[in-house]
């Protein structure tokens, strides 16, 4: 793959940047950038403090981010555009020390034909001591073919002494399968951050794996997940926190069940240091009467108060 | 102006909560009063429609309500502020008021209706209606929801649960500011005197029926004696002529 700087891609593809990345067809994206399509890249631009280079052993990219970077966003969308695709691909951040920066990823897959349509990414953070990134991923499946829609990220995070890692990761609809694998090891003093929001409906299936090493002394990790379980669709969180240290962990899954909807939460936490504070909340059920009462008390239908009150859960 | 016309509720095991109540509420500030389990807080939602009576009826300025739902009611110009305020994973403070006022609102207009309740706006409009909240600020948006919608017919169930004095001492202050400013009518279930000593009217609920009623100037100093007296006010009527007659 050469190293490109005019972006170039199909129209479903322009489609799907404006709601996995906010992409706007005016201005395109600001600084540095490397969309996927349909496996091949089609476009790539680095910025003086972000590099972004091809591996040359597997398919995927090497961000480097030089220490001390402040305030700049990379986007590094992937999206398959037509059936029979199974795209796999291997993209490293090495986060300098001291940097803060926005990762914007994000994948759509779209069939319109029988064949499966997949985009497989596999990620790796590797976050160097006081680093921060936000990373904001936002998944979205569509096109009426019959083949199935798959998403399937396995995310792994290396952080450093008092590096911060926070993930805001969002699906909604579209997507028949996903298998969503996190792992993250925590040196001392670091913290990750973690807020899933899953919404599926007809046959989708959605699995969410977590399991976080809390390693390092006063690290810490809170993952919150919050999901809505429609039509016959199903899901399950599971989640493993291991406190090894002094250390604080925190996981809660929230789940919104409607018409034939099934969730499944299997938290686990396993402490092996007597100063570890593990906690775990998990609660599953339909919305609850009462809220659906007081917003037809101002005037909303049931309808519209459960649709209100399911955008304001996955917000 | 709200009248209801022998209203009966009862729970599906069978007791009767309200048991044939008759009463034309046409005052700006009318006070519902009376002892715990007495069915005023039955009576508020079958106003609201929360619940629906067994039989009776309920007439909102000539149109009867009694068959209408929450939506349709609220939609005509009732609003209900819930004793326990209802908790939202989710949804902010500023969602909540601008589905109440049915329109975005201004930080200046959220300031203005969270002033009201004794809350500074910046401080919560952008938080969860979640359980993260305290007891005494949940009930203080929950009664700010109920201002935003400037309705004809406001319900309010114990406003001054749960809330400090200070706080509470403001709301006395917004209910006369309310009613004094705008044209709707407030009902508020309370058994705090100085919400009753604002009321025009006061009702007095006890056992499913109304024990007394009449204006504040009468009313009130019958309630006053009969807890002076260390006898409940709402207590089965005397021979020589209690508080309850």
């Amino acid at each position: 793959m050469s190293e490109m700087n005019k972006a170039e891609f199909n129209s479903v593809t322009a489609e799907m940047l404006k709601v996995i990345s906010d992409y706007d067809s005016a201005t395109g994206f600001q600084g540095a950038y490397n969309i996927r399509q349909d496996s091949q890249c089609a476009g790539r631009r680095s910025s003086e403090n972000i590099t972004i280079t091809s591996k040359t052993d597997k398919p995927g990219i090497d961000i480097r981010i030089k220490p001390g970077t402040k305030g700049e966003t990379v986007y590094i969308p992937a999206c398959v555009t037509h059936s029979d695709v199974d795209d796999l691909v291997y993209n490293d951040f090495y986060v300098g020390e001291g940097a803060d920066v926005v990762i914007v990823a994000g994948c759509g897959v779209h069939s319109d034909g029988s064949e499966t349509a997949r985009h497989n990414g596999i990620h790796r953070f590797f976050l160097e001591k006081g680093a921060r990134v936000l990373y904001k991923e936002k998944h979205i499946g569509t096109g009426k073919g019959t083949g199935l829609r798959k998403i399937d990220p396995v995310t792994d995070a290396y952080l450093k002494e008092d590096s911060y890692l926070e993930m805001d990761t969002v699906q909604l609809r579209g997507v028949d399968r996903t298998t969503r694998s996190t792992s993250a090891v925590l040196d001392k003093g670091a913290k990750i951050v973690v807020r899933e929001r899953i919404m599926t409906d007809g046959d989708e299936d959605a699995v969410t794996k977590f399991k976080v090493e809390l390693n390092g002394e006063d690290c810490g990790a809170d993952l919150v997940s919050r999901s809505v379980a429609r039509g016959n669709s199903h899901q399950a969180f599971y989640s493993v926190i291991e406190g090894n240290t002094r250390c604080t962990g925190h996981s809660a899954c929230d789940a919104i069940l409607a018409e034939n909807g099934r969730v499944d939460a299997q938290p686990a936490l396993n402490a092996a240091n007597v100063d570890a504070a593990l906690i775990h909340e998990a609660a599953i059920g339909k919305i609850a009467g009462e809220q659906i009462l007081k917003l037809c008390s101002l005037g909303l239908t049931r309808e519209e108060a459960e649709e209100k009150i399911i955008e304001g859960f996955l917000k | 102006m709200l009248e209801l016309k022998e209203l009966v509720w009862k729970i599906p095991d069978g007791d009767t909560i309200i048991n044939g109540i008759s009463c034309r509420l046409d005052s700006r500030l009318t006070v519902i009063t009376g002892p715990n389990g007495g069915g005023k807080t039955s009576l508020a939602k079958l106003i609201a429609g929360v619940e629906k009576p067994d039989s009776g009826r309920l007439i909102l300025d000539g149109t009867d309500i009694t068959d209408m739902d929450i939506t349709s009611r609220a939609k005509l110009g009732v609003a209900y502020a819930f004793q326990q305020p209802v908790r939202f994973k989710g949804l902010t403070v500023r969602d909540l008021l601008e589905l109440s006022a049915g329109k975005k609102l201004s930080v200046g207009e959220l300031c203005g209706l969270l002033a009201k309740v004794g809350l500074c706006a910046e401080e919560y409009i952008d938080r969860e209606m979640s359980a993260a909240l305290s007891g005494g600020e949940a009930k203080r948006i929950e009664i700010a929801t109920v201002l935003a919608r400037g309705a004809k017919l406001s319900v309010f169930d114990e406003p001054e649960a749960g809330i400090d004095l200070w706080s509470f001492a403001k709301l006395v202050e917004t209910f006369e500011d309310i009613r004094s400013s705008t044209s709707g009518s407030l009902v508020i279930i309370s058994h705090q005197e100085r919400i009753l000593s604002i009321a025009d009217e006061i009702v007095v609920v006890a056992d499913g029926k109304i024990r007394t009623s009449g204006k504040r100037d009468d009313i009130l100093p019958l309630l006053l004696r009969g807890e002076f007296s260390g006898r409940c006010p709402a207590a089965a009527p005397q021979k020589n002529g209690g508080a309850c007659r």
